[in-house]
């Protein structure tokens, strides 16, 4: 495999071995000394048009501990203010000798259209609403570990609750999950819902509090306030009425249940309880094992020698 | 396909590297036992048994290492890791024993001895193995053998609990 642009880029097996190989990232991660030299040599760029720390950090950090060379590109500093098009930045860029780009890009398709630019692998570090492959293998890898679901996610059932329309996340989630086995259930008022579901193997509510006992995993999402110029809640403070994690709404979680968000969080809105305190939060979680996975998928594309495979 | 040890050969060998380990290290105090993956993981835990059987006043630490991450040709062939490392605590201040069940171009023992130092300053590393097969391509020698056995380099050596064969 050469590029991570969309989930379903990828089969089942492939999100299996994935998640088999961020097991040994874990283990990495866990020894006295975090770093190994397997991509020694490789340059990572990471590109970010739009807001990240998590992100970026993660997928820096990742690359640190594989022993590649990494170099930030910051919009804001570079030559793109001065209207650089984006071909002629990532041409110019690649011509320093780069083997992988991470790219954030406000519009969708972004880092597919990239691919066509450069010989470097491009990795998708969220492009628009339309994809964010690598917070979806986290957020896998994080309900494997966290219910103990190594062979799949038969039988498990996870609601994504927010603003689906505008998220990536959720569009990669879904994929991820449906892929793996699980039944996933969409919970948001019909305005924050896209246009069109169809071919979405989900099932849709708008009511929260009939579904939660029945919950392995609650996956909040962030409401995206910066994309919300069209009126689309009446208030933040309804939303939380409706759809926000109470204390009273996490008393009817079942046991077992996971509490998930990507992050950042909305306090207050999505988020009313203390994440803090919620016995089934494994937000924190998230972020440990994103660096694992993006070590996973840095080696899979830049070390495992998988393409030479391929061509003999 | 030539047998070269059978099972029963297998065990007497362990069992002679076994008395070998104690008798270099007057005991087995401060040992730990590591086995490569894969080969040498079945093997590392028949010594750890035959060690504590020897002297059961002390435990053995039983390990396993997997060096994919640190060999020197990524990217040069696909590298599928085998079962992840399980190293319990430091290192520091052990003797480890390396174990693996043959030895070959000396490459796997150079990428796990890098990736040992990442889990502590071991006091001394010794080497254990089954096979020495030989076309060693770095300065690297076994302190236990089983068997010294001359192969021409395309033959395939396989050694487990049931016997070695060349195939």
């Amino acid at each position: 495999m050469k590029h991570l642009l969309a989930i379903d880029d990828l089969s089942a097996d492939d999100i299996h071995r994935l998640l088999e190989l961020t097991d040994h990232m874990v283990e990495i991660n866990s020894r006295p000394i975090p770093k190994v030299p397997a991509l020694r040599g490789k340059n990572v760029v990471s590109l970010f048009f739009e807001d990240s720390t998590r992100t970026r950090t993660s997928f820096d950090t990742a690359a640190k501990r594989l022993s590649a060379d990494t170099m930030n590109f910051t919009v804001s500093s570079s030559s793109v203010s001065k209207g650089e098009s984006l071909r002629d930045t990532i041409e110019t860029i690649a011509a320093m000798g780069v083997d992988a780009f991470v790219v954030r890009h406000r519009s969708s398709g972004a880092p597919a259209m990239i691919t066509r630019w450069t010989n470097a692998s491009i990795i998708n570090a969220g492009d628009g609403w339309h994809q964010h492959p690598t917070q979806a293998l986290l957020d896998c890898y994080t309900i494997r570990t966290g219910l103990n679901r190594r062979d799949g996610f038969d039988g498990l059932h996870i609601a994504i609750v927010g603003d689906i329309r505008h998220s990536r996340v959720a569009r990669s989630d879904v994929q991820a999950f449906a892929a793996l086995g699980a039944r996933v259930t969409l919970v948001a008022p019909p305005t924050l819902l896209p246009p069109s579901l169809q071919g979405w193997p989900v099932e849709v509510s708008h009511d929260l509090d009939s579904l939660l006992p029945d919950l392995d995993v609650l996956y909040l999402l962030r409401v995206q306030r910066e994309r919300m110029d069209e009126a689309l809640l009446p208030s933040l403070h309804e939303y939380s009425q409706l759809y926000g994690l109470t204390d009273a709404r996490a008393a009817r979680l079942a046991p077992h249940a996971l509490v998930m968000h990507p992050g950042p969080m909305n306090r207050g809105v999505e988020m009313v309880a203390d994440p803090g305190e919620l016995p089934g939060s494994v937000i924190l979680n998230q972020v440990t094992n994103g660096v694992a996975v993006r070590m996973a998928v840095l080696f899979w594309l830049l070390g495992s020698g998988s393409d030479l495979a391929e061509a003999s | 396909m030539r047998t070269v040890l059978t099972a029963d050969d297998v065990r007497r060998a362990l069992t002679r590297i076994a008395h070998e380990i104690v008798e270099r290290n007057q005991g087995i105090e401060g040992l730990a036992v590591v086995g490569l993956q894969r080969g040498g993981v079945w093997m590392a835990k028949e010594l750890a048994g035959l060690l504590s059987a020897i002297d059961p006043e002390h435990d053995v630490p039983l390990g396993s290492l997997d060096v994919s991450f640190h060999r020197d040709d990524v990217g040069l062939r696909p590298i599928v890791p085998a079962s992840v490392t399980d190293i319990a605590g430091s290192l520091d201040g052990r003797t480890i024993v390396l174990v693996d069940d043959v030895l070959f171009t000396g490459r796997t023992v150079r990428a796990a001895l890098e990736a040992l130092n990442e889990y502590g300053r071991p006091s001394a590393v010794q080497l254990a193995v089954l096979v020495d097969r030989g076309h060693r391509e770095l300065p690297i020698r076994p302190d236990f053998v089983g068997k010294n056995l001359p192969t021409s380099r395309d033959e395939l050596v396989v050694a487990t609990a049931d016997g070695v064969t060349i195939q």
